[in-house]
């Protein structure tokens, strides 16, 4: 890890205390998470090992196969799969076809396991070939058009529903500048139990994240890659009651970045917490096996209380963050832990509030590309004001080196974002960002002032957070209202009935694959 | 009085606009900005910038002026009270003129999962150093949260009385509001509870003439605190009280 002096003053030892505070946190959960599946994780296995498509109603074929299973799920879905795939001589394609047409694979009688194994081993392989070989061409882009990387990066979302009128304004957003294009998911998909299938052109205030909706945005981005030698990353959610499958529809259809929180379903969307947390560890993998950033969510913790009363809540949500990531094998440069400046306007010093508490974010997580998220609870109809409030925005984020800047809109509080809207946006941040290109390495701050005070007191406050949780255990925490001020039962919440507990002959070659490349499980215990 | 806008003088009536065209940044992408502005209405049209936002789309900032004024006085427009009372007034207002508490419930309904509005206006806590109705001694209130189905709302709002029923709506796209809205009152018409609570809503993008074509009794938009939901509430009730005597 970088040495680098804090200019903060923040004390080393107490956020190594922090941080191990984390993992005692985290630990007895993991421990429940590795005794677990879910139906979305067997779904995601069966997506990873062929199984696509969807029947005339619209069902897709991984739901139509868990159906078929069960409570047999518990003992994984992929045997069913590789066994039909065996016994009926086809390809993945051709079976799921049939099984779209209502073939039911759980009755068809058990092959060996050898063949079984010897069909997952098949499988496994060109799987691990298509994600390396996406990892692969990113890496070259990244390293051929290298001189074009910006710091921070910018990204801006579409959001208008519709597919194809969002590859229009992702155009023109990444020929104006944008590094990244996230495609915002329509309303309440994260309540759905399943992915939607094909292009789509219906959604309220974003557009259904679907396996052939990735394709056709990652198609028109990859045209302007190569026009403008300049990679432009594609951004998605992996969030909701579906985390896992679209983290391996994201793998599949190399996508850059991923949404992706251990703590928001459970808090902000209702779910249950089993289910998300063995959710977000099975997608988390997923991500780090195509090397996929993950955005994780704390700004919400600041939309829904008060930004600087709750400061600490995103540190310490970033260490938790932190700690199950990398329980899932997953490497700090892949972690944008999130954060957001969203302190009320009419704070005095919030600014200095603001600045402080994203350097603190910088000095304390060196290596992850963090991700700053823009006013926007604050931001009104007087856009005047709001491009103002944006360009305070933007000098933090340059100020402090942040990794992805999601750049605000002046808009916020009206609309989705208009194409002008994105524009104006990229604009304003490209100007900020050169005209205080070496800003950072020219200012030192005051050892007691008051932005080194706020940092160290915000550190404070989440250590004391931190040890709070570890005595009564991260369950209880949320159940009593700690983080967000939204009480979440452990057995309440959506998708409690899809968790299981693995059976003593679980099995699932993809989650073996996966472990086994990203060196987790019995490994990462040992050296840690 | 005529009124027209004031940008340098009086009744000059400039005004700014910015607007994008599909076309490629040129001579003659500008030409058609300044020709589409005049084709508004607007005299002396000056495009004073342009950029362009890919080869497909121009994005167009315009400043002109124009003749067309409106006569103020004709103009309609009611707020849903005039003078708020403070929070202390409320409750003396509650005290002195109903004997009994005031029972108030609210939810953001339908697929809406925004609390922060109903939340300011609702929890103890309030908005902007404006405390919510949760902390009016003289008031009950019940803040169900977001999603609640509109049903629900009213089911619970009969279960405890309710003289009031506050619904909050923030997603407008696609009018989702509207028709969540008029969902709401359609079944508070079946109910038959219309007439008999106060049916209100609010919400960024709303305001009390919207409220009033949709059949709620008012509605507030931003920057609505407590008191002014309190306010309308109570005189409201008075009303009523001195109607039915
Ligand atoms: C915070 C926020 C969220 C949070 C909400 C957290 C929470 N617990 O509420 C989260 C992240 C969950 C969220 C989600 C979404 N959001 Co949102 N969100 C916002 C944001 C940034 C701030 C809203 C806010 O809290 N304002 C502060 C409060 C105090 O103001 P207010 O709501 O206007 O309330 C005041 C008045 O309106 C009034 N009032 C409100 N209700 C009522 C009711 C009554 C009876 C009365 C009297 C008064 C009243 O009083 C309040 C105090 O003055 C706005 C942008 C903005 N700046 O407005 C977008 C915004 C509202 N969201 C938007 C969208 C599209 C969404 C999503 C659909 C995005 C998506 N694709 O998933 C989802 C919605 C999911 C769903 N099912 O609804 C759009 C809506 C666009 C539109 N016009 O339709 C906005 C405008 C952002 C944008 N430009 O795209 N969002």
């Amino acid at each position: 890890m970088t040495k680098a002096k804090s200019k903060l003053g923040l004390s080393g030892p107490k956020i190594a205390k922090a941080r191990a505070l984390a993992a005692d946190i985290v630990a007895p959960v993991q421990e429940f998470i590795d005794k677990h599946t879910t139906v979305t994780i067997e779904r995601a296995t069966l997506r990873l090992l062929g199984a696509d498509g969807a029947n005339s109603d619209g069902v897709p074929v991984p739901n139509l196969i868990a159906g078929q299973c069960g409570a047999k799920l518990a003992g994984g879905a992929a045997a069913f799969y590789l066994n039909a795939l065996i016994k009926l001589n086809k390809t993945p394609a051709a079976l799921n076809e049939e099984i779209a047409k209502g073939l039911d694979i759980s009755g068809l009688e058990f092959t060996d396991a050898r063949r079984i194994q010897h069909k997952a081993d098949e499988l496994v392989k060109s799987l691990d070939a298509r994600i390396a070989g996406n990892v692969a061409h990113r890496n070259a882009r990244l390293k051929q058009y290298k001189d074009k990387v910006k710091s921070p990066l910018i990204y801006v979302i579409v959001a208008t529903g519709n597919i194809y009128e969002d590859v229009k304004q992702a155009r023109s957003a990444a020929l104006e500048g944008a590094d990244i294009i996230a495609v915002i998911r329509t309303t309440a998909q994260s309540l759905l139990d399943y992915v939607p299938y094909g292009a789509t052109t219906e959604g309220f205030g974003g557009t259904y994240a679907t396996q052939e909706n990735f394709r056709i945005m990652r198609a028109a981005l990859d045209e302007i890659v190569d026009r403008e030698g300049r990679y432009i990353r594609l951004v998605n959610y992996c969030s909701g009651l579906c985390m896992p499958e679209i983290a391996a529809m994201g793998a599949m259809e190399r996508l850059d970045m991923m949404l992706n929180d251990s703590m928001y379903g459970i808090l902000f969307r209702d779910i249950n917490m089993y289910r998300t947390f063995t959710d977000q560890f099975f997608s988390r993998m997923i991500n780090t096996a195509a090397d996929i950033i993950i955005n994780t969510g704390e700004d919400n913790y600041l939309t829904t209380s008060d930004a600087v009363e709750k400061a600490h809540t995103v540190l310490a949500s970033q260490l938790i963050n932190e700690k199950f990531a990398a329980s899932a094998g997953m490497p700090n440069r892949l972690m944008g832990l999130g954060h957001a400046f969203e302190i009320d306007p009419q704070v005095k010093n919030g600014f200095l509030y603001e600045y402080a508490q994203a350097l603190m974010a910088r000095e304390i997580f060196p290596e992850h590309p963090l991700k700053y998220m823009p006013p926007t609870k604050f931001m009104t109809g007087d856009i005047f004001k709001g491009y103002a409030m944006n360009t305070l925005f933007n000098f933090v984020c340059k100020a402090t080196d942040q990794g992805i800047a999601l750049l605000g809109m002046l808009t916020e509080a009206i609309h989705t974002p208009y194409l002008q809207d994105r524009h104006l946006a990229i604009e304003n941040a490209l100007y900020v960002h050169n005209t205080m290109a070496d800003f950072m390495g020219e200012i030192e701050f005051k050892k007691e002032g008051i932005m080194a005070r706020r940092a160290r007191q915000v550190l404070d406050e989440t250590i004391d957070m931190l040890a709070d949780v570890k005595r009564r255990g991260l369950m209880t925490a949320i159940e009593t209202g700690t983080f967000a001020e939204i009480k979440r039962l452990r057995d309440g919440g959506k998708g409690f009935d899809g968790v299981y507990e693995k059976t003593a002959d679980y099995f699932n070659p993809v989650e073996t694959y996966l472990k086994k490349k990203l060196k987790v499980g019995k490994q990462e215990t040992l050296c840690s | 009085m005529f009124i027209k806008p004031y940008g340098d003088t009086s009744n000059d009536g400039a005004v700014q606009l910015s607007f994008t065209l599909p076309v490629k940044n040129c001579g003659r992408a500008k030409e058609a900005a300044r020709l589409y502005v005049q084709k508004l209405g607007f005299k002396k049209v000056d495009v004073v910038h342009a950029a362009a936002l890919s080869e497909e789309f121009t994005f167009f900032v315009a400043y002109g002026k124009t003749d067309v004024g409106i006569d103020y006085d004709k103009v309609e427009y009611a707020e849903a009270v005039d003078k708020y009372l403070s929070m202390d007034e409320v409750n003396a207002f509650i005290k002195t003129t109903f004997k009994r508490k005031i029972v108030i419930v609210g939810a953001c309904t339908g697929t809406d999962a925004h609390t922060v509005g109903i939340d300011a206006i609702m929890n103890m806590k309030g908005y902007n150093h404006h405390f919510g109705l949760e902390r009016y001694p003289m008031i009950e209130a019940f803040n169900l949260g977001s999603q609640v189905p509109n049903g629900k709302l009213l089911a619970y709002a009969r279960d405890v009385k309710a003289d009031a029923v506050l619904v909050s709506q923030i997603v407008t796209q696609k009018d989702v509001h509207i028709k969540n809205l008029t969902e709401f009152i359609e079944l508070a018409e079946a109910e038959k509870v219309r007439g008999k609570m106060l049916l209100i809503m609010g919400g960024p993008r709303v305001n009390n003439k919207l409220a009033k074509e949709l059949g709620y009794d008012a509605g507030f938009g931003t920057g609505t605190y407590a008191e002014h939901v309190a306010t309308f509430v109570v005189k409201k009730l008075q009303e009523r009280l001195t109607a039915a005597k």
